[in-house]
């Protein structure tokens, strides 16, 4: 796989680190305890045939963290983001 | 018998008859021709008889003239250089080759195990199954060494491969699979429009069918035409022509795998060679033209020695020179027979008969291509002859029976594209009625197939489509385009293939799959017993496994399915190919990642200070770190890191920590982002104060510690343990990206930046203060326990120093740029000798923090949890932190769960090791009895006993009582007491000694 980072541009992906969905949000830790909540956003995972958002840092590279959308049948890359822009 | 007679023509060929090659099979001597493979090698010395089969072990020949031989597989090379499958097809010959044949007890022509023959029945589809399954313990000790022994593909070698390997990176705008006719054209066009082009060739030579035809393109020879336009291509700034290396599988995102075989073909490689290179090619174009398969035809008997593919058969006539028979019998059910039959002519091998189904046809060709011979419009129901062919049983339309000697049948069912590599990434291979093959289907993005490979058999057709695709690549990448070519060639009438029916009147086993072993008798019982999809059917057969990976199986398969079925072969969906299209070595895959080298060796800056010492090293995750600095008389590990343990409690020590992990952390926000990545409420911190730090997972599991110090108000230094430095820098760099993005900090990892050194014992002020800037108050006063702060040293350099105690003494932490860093410790050294002190190692350091009970890695092991190592008390009850949430799960505050105990031998000399299992005294050795096991251990000089820490069951409620620490492997099992995790001066006064 080829990802192009928008700071280094075109690289392989050995030079990422995947680190999961990027769709998760962390639960507000103001808001009172909800466990299923916290269950959900350590250990529950959609497997989405169509396109995936997810995290890949680029570790050996600008260390920046970005959100690719992928699709998961073809591994076709539909858009790469930074994550905190 | 024909050995001992040459089957060499007297010219032609690509052989050079200047150079000849001495080489052995099974111990004898013969000689062959540079340009020679084995195989035909072999075949011009008249060895006909090349291996045994895997599983009956029924004498085998060749077959095939490349890398889809399912049958003469060898063995080359010995000891860490043996390789076995190796096909002798695609074996390159050198000068003083040995090869060996395979599956065969105790020689080629008798073999022992062909009895197997016999249990066919037994051996059938599935065997492995039905016959091996009871009982369990017969596996290890009767059943697989007899399999083995019986049924194995060769052995493997048994000693370390003694060669060298690497991968490179290739990047280029078009890559072409293939130098065939299509292939060349191609790579011609794309060249000459400018792109950047590699053409990748599996052969030493280029040309492909051009070679192994006589065919003429534009008045010239087909050899010569491909000759011609490697040269070109070579010559061209921006094409390369890289031959011996086979493309082996296409990835995402057009990387492919390639590997060449760099001096597999020498007989005396230069020193320092590579043996194999990997090639990881990144292309924007690739475009396939890959050729096509030849099919052999379905009848008795047909995997006899004698029994060739008519392709083969011309290709070791033409490019080799040499007659694979003298007597022979072409059967075939298609116009190429016409070409075959011609060549064998030429060649002065008798053709005693032309066999072809096809009304009219078999007339038709022989009496075009002028070859006096019998034509029988019939099929081949049976091979004669056991060791080699003897002759050939047929049958014609009108019934009748014919017999004709023979000893080279030349068989051809058409031919099927080479889709393999369109198929990698998902794709599907199509039915091309017109061709009555599968072709290639969708493509992935940035593939096109051309030539044989898409359908197109003809030459005319491979050099424009080659051309065309070329150009058309070139041109998507903004190359202008070379205008169309229409090349002129020999007239060709390549024709649909067959639908490989077996004839009713076939006798003797009719093979299938040639490597495996798969019969039609074992297609049908698959059926029978309910595989009736093709997938189902090769893994209950194995049909299509193996080194040649159903390349000419596969379409036979498939069509006795389709005809047991009562379907047509189009209805079936062919088994998925998966790469490697051809074997490829572990060896190379691995490239230069071997041995030591499986990693890059990290050294911290005083290393070299470390080896002037004496020093014995240990890694630690990529570090080579100083285990311990034997003196004087000390014998081992043992001894020296006792004297170092004592030399710290008494005096000073000091020890190399500069492989922590270091991470300078700024901003407005520095502090409250790492309020957010520590679980202990760091950010409170004062300025010139440094802590303990814990970071955690997002499921409340410890994922390492350290320690964190703010040197100002917005700047602080983080250090993490030596092995998780890599993963924390992910975790800071992630965590601040995806959950604080909008505080104001920046994180840079400093781990190489920085040399530390810890420098512990009663003594350690004064060593400190030897080497720091004499200005620089270390007293009490000035810089307390947990003091952090910008120093220098006495020659000016920066440094900075921490008040820490891993150790329980009284100690410090000081770091200094990594140029000085050797310097440093050099000096650190020298004060600690004059203070009676002495560099200490790892194994010092472990033993003084299990006599203190501080947890590490081992503790550390991504099961435990704050609690469990009775961390807890440093949790922050009030702020939000990475984990916090998941901490109070019920589960993770169960007091049954394994938390953190010492443990001291009873006998002094009772050693505790590491995995070791705790068992109450007198309960039984099992699973059920197990209470939980060692982390890490050690000899404590201070305690005169052997130390540990553990994690078990209810370890708090178990103080006081005593254990069984059991390790059998090396039978080690010692009575311990369970002790706190803090052994040794548990208020901690030391510190402030
Ligand atoms: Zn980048």
């Amino acid at each position: 796989m080829r990802l192009t980072c928008p700071h280094c541009g075109e690289r392989p992906h050995d030079e990422f680190a995947y680190r999961g969905d990027a769709t998760l949000r962390r639960p507000d830790p103001a808001a009172p305890a909800d466990p299923e909540a916290e269950h959900s956003f350590v250990y529950l995972r959609d497997n989405p045939v169509a396109g995936h958002r997810e995290h890949w840092l680029h570790a050996f590279g600008c260390r920046t963290l970005l959100v690719v959308t992928r699709d998961p049948a073809t591994h076709a890359i539909r858009s790469i983001e930074l994550a905190a822009p | 018998m024909t050995a001992g007679r040459s089957f060499r023509l007297a010219s032609g060929g690509l052989v050079a008859r200047d150079a000849p090659l001495r080489f052995s099979f099974d111990g004898a001597d013969y000689e062959g021709l540079a340009g020679d493979t084995l195989a035909s090698a072999l075949l011009a010395n008249g060895v006909r008889l090349a291996g045994r089969s895997f599983k009956y072990h029924r004498p085998r020949g060749i077959v095939a003239a490349g890398s889809e031989e399912p049958n003469a597989l060898v063995e080359l090379g010995a000891v860490g250089r043996r390789e076995p499958d190796t096909r002798a097809t695609t074996a390159e010959l050198f000068d003083g080759l040995s090869a060996r044949s395979q599956n065969r007890w105790p020689s080629l022509r008798f073999d022992a195990m062909a009895v197997n023959s016999l249990f066919a029945p037994l051996l059938g589809a599935g065997f492995y199954y039905k016959t091996f399954m009871w009982p369990a313990s017969f596996w290890e000790r009767l059943y697989e060494p007899l399999i083995r022994r019986a049924a194995g593909l060769g052995r493997i070698a048994e000693a370390r491969d003694p060669d060298r390997y690497e991968t490179v990176h290739d990047h280029c705008d078009v890559l072409v699979v293939g130098a065939g006719p299509a292939g060349i054209a191609a790579a011609l066009a794309a060249a000459r429009a400018g792109a950047k082009t590699i053409l990748v060739e599996e052969d030493f030579v280029a040309g492909g069918r051009l070679v192994a035809d006589r065919r003429e393109i534009d008045g010239v020879g087909g050899a010569e035409f491909a000759r011609a336009a490697q040269a070109e291509l070579a010559g061209l700034p921006n094409a390369r022509v890289l031959v011996r290396t086979a493309l082996f599988g296409a990835y995402d995102h057009g990387e492919y795998g390639a590997v060449e075989r760099v001096t597999d073909h020498l007989a005396d490689p230069p020193p320092f060679a590579v043996r194999q290179r990997l090639r990881r090619i990144f292309a924007k174009r690739c475009i396939v033209a890959a050729g096509a398969i030849e099919r052999p035809l379905p009848f008795g008997d047909n995997d006899r020695p004698g029994v060739m593919l008519a392709g083969a058969v011309r290709a070791y006539l033409n490019r080799y020179a040499v007659t694979p028979g003298t007597r022979a019998v072409v059967f075939a059910d298609n116009d190429d027979a016409a070409r075959t039959l011609a060549d064998l002519a030429l060649a002065g091998v008798e053709v005693a008969a032309h066999v072809d189904p096809r009304p009219g046809a078999a007339a038709r060709l022989t009496a075009a291509s002028g070859v006096a011979t019998r034509a029988i419009e019939g099929v081949v129901t049976r091979a004669l002859g056991r060791l080699a062919v003897t002759g050939a049983a047929s049958v014609d339309a009108a019934g009748a029976a014919w017999r004709v000697d023979c000893d080279l049948i030349a068989v051809s069912g058409g031919w099927t594209p080479s889709a393999h590599l369109t198929t990698h990434l998902g794709g599907k291979p199509a039915w091309r009625e017109d061709i009555g093959a599968f072709a290639p289907g969708a493509l992935p993005p940035g593939m096109a197939v051309a030539g044989a490979a898409a359908g197109d058999f003809g030459l005319a057709d491979a050099l424009t489509g080659g051309w065309a695709a070329g150009a058309r690549a070139a041109q998507d990448l903004g190359f202008a385009p070379p205008p169309p070519r229409e090349p002129k060639v020999d007239p060709d009438a390549p024709a649909r293939a067959s639908t490989l029916r077996v004839h009713p009147g076939a006798r003797g086993k009719v093979f299938v799959d040639l490597q495996n072993d798969v019969t039609t008798g074992d297609v049908a019982l698959a059926r029978r017993e309910g595989f009736r999809r093709p997938e189902h059917l090769k893994r209950y057969t194995t049909l299509g496994m193996a080194t040649d990976q159903g390349k000419t199986s596969g379409p036979l398969g498939l069509a006795e399915l389709a005809a047991l079925e009562g379907r047509e072969v189009s209805d079936l969906a062919p088994t998925t190919w998966r790469p490697p299209f051809t074997p490829v070595a572990i060896g190379a895959l691995a490239g230069a990642h071997v041995g030591p080298d499986l990693q890059p060796t990290r050294l911290p800056p005083a290393h070299a200070v470390a080896v002037e010492m004496g020093a014995v090293f240990v890694p630690a995750g990529p570090w080579l770190r100083a285990q311990y600095y034997p003196q004087g008389a000390e014998s081992g590990w043992l001894e020296a890191a006792d004297a170092e343990v004592r030399a710290v409690r008494a005096a000073a020590g000091v020890c190399d920590v500069s492989t922590l992990g270091k991470f300078e952390v700024a901003g407005a926000d520095a502090a409250a982002f790492l309020d957010f990545a520590f679980a202990n409420p760091v950010g409170a911190l004062a300025p010139g104060r440094v802590r303990y730090g814990l970071l955690l997972r997002d499921d409340g599991m410890a994922m390492d510690d350290g320690t964190v110090a703010r040197l100002a108000p917005h700047r602080f230094v983080v250090t993490s343990s030596s092995v998780g430095g890599p993963a924390a820098h992910l975790h800071f760099d992630f965590q601040r990206q995806a959950r604080k993005p909008d505080l104001d900090v920046r994180i840079e990892n400093v781990t190489s930046q920085w040399a530390q050194f810890s420098v512990a014992g009663p003594r350690a002020r004064d060593a400190i203060a030897r080497v720091l800037d004499p200005a620089f108050d270390v007293s009490d006063a000035a810089f307390p326990y947990l003091a952090a702060g910008e120093a220098r040293l006495a020659g000016g350099e920066p440094a900075r120093l921490f008040r820490l105690s891993y150790s329980g003494e009284r100690a410090y932490e000081i770091a200094t740029p990594a140029q000085w860093g050797a310097g440093l410790f050099r000096a650190l050294v020298a004060a600690c000798e004059e203070l009676g002190g002495r560099a200490y190692g790892l194994e010092a350091l472990n033993v003084m923090r299990i006599e203190k009970g501080h947890v590490a890695g081992s503790e550390i092991d991504g099961r435990t949890t704050p609690r469990d190592l009775g961390l807890d008390k440093f949790v922050a009850k009030k702020k939000d932190f990475v984990g916090r949430a998941m901490l109070s799960r019920p589960t993770l505050l169960d007091p049954a769960r394994p938390s953190l105990v010492g443990l001291r031998s009873v006998e002094p000399d009772a050693r505790i090791v590491a995995g070791a299992h705790l068992l109450a005294e007198g309960a039984p050795f099992d699973a059920r009895h197990d209470l939980g096991h060692v982390t890490t251990f050690g000899h404590s000089p201070t305690l005169g006993r052997w130390i540990a820490l553990a994690l078990v069951k209810d370890g708090a409620a178990r103080i006081g009582t005593r254990l069984r620490a059991v390790e059998p492997l090396r039978g080690h099992d010692a009575l311990c007491e369970v002790v706190a995790p803090a052994q040794f001066d548990p208020e901690g006064s030391r510190l402030h000694g």
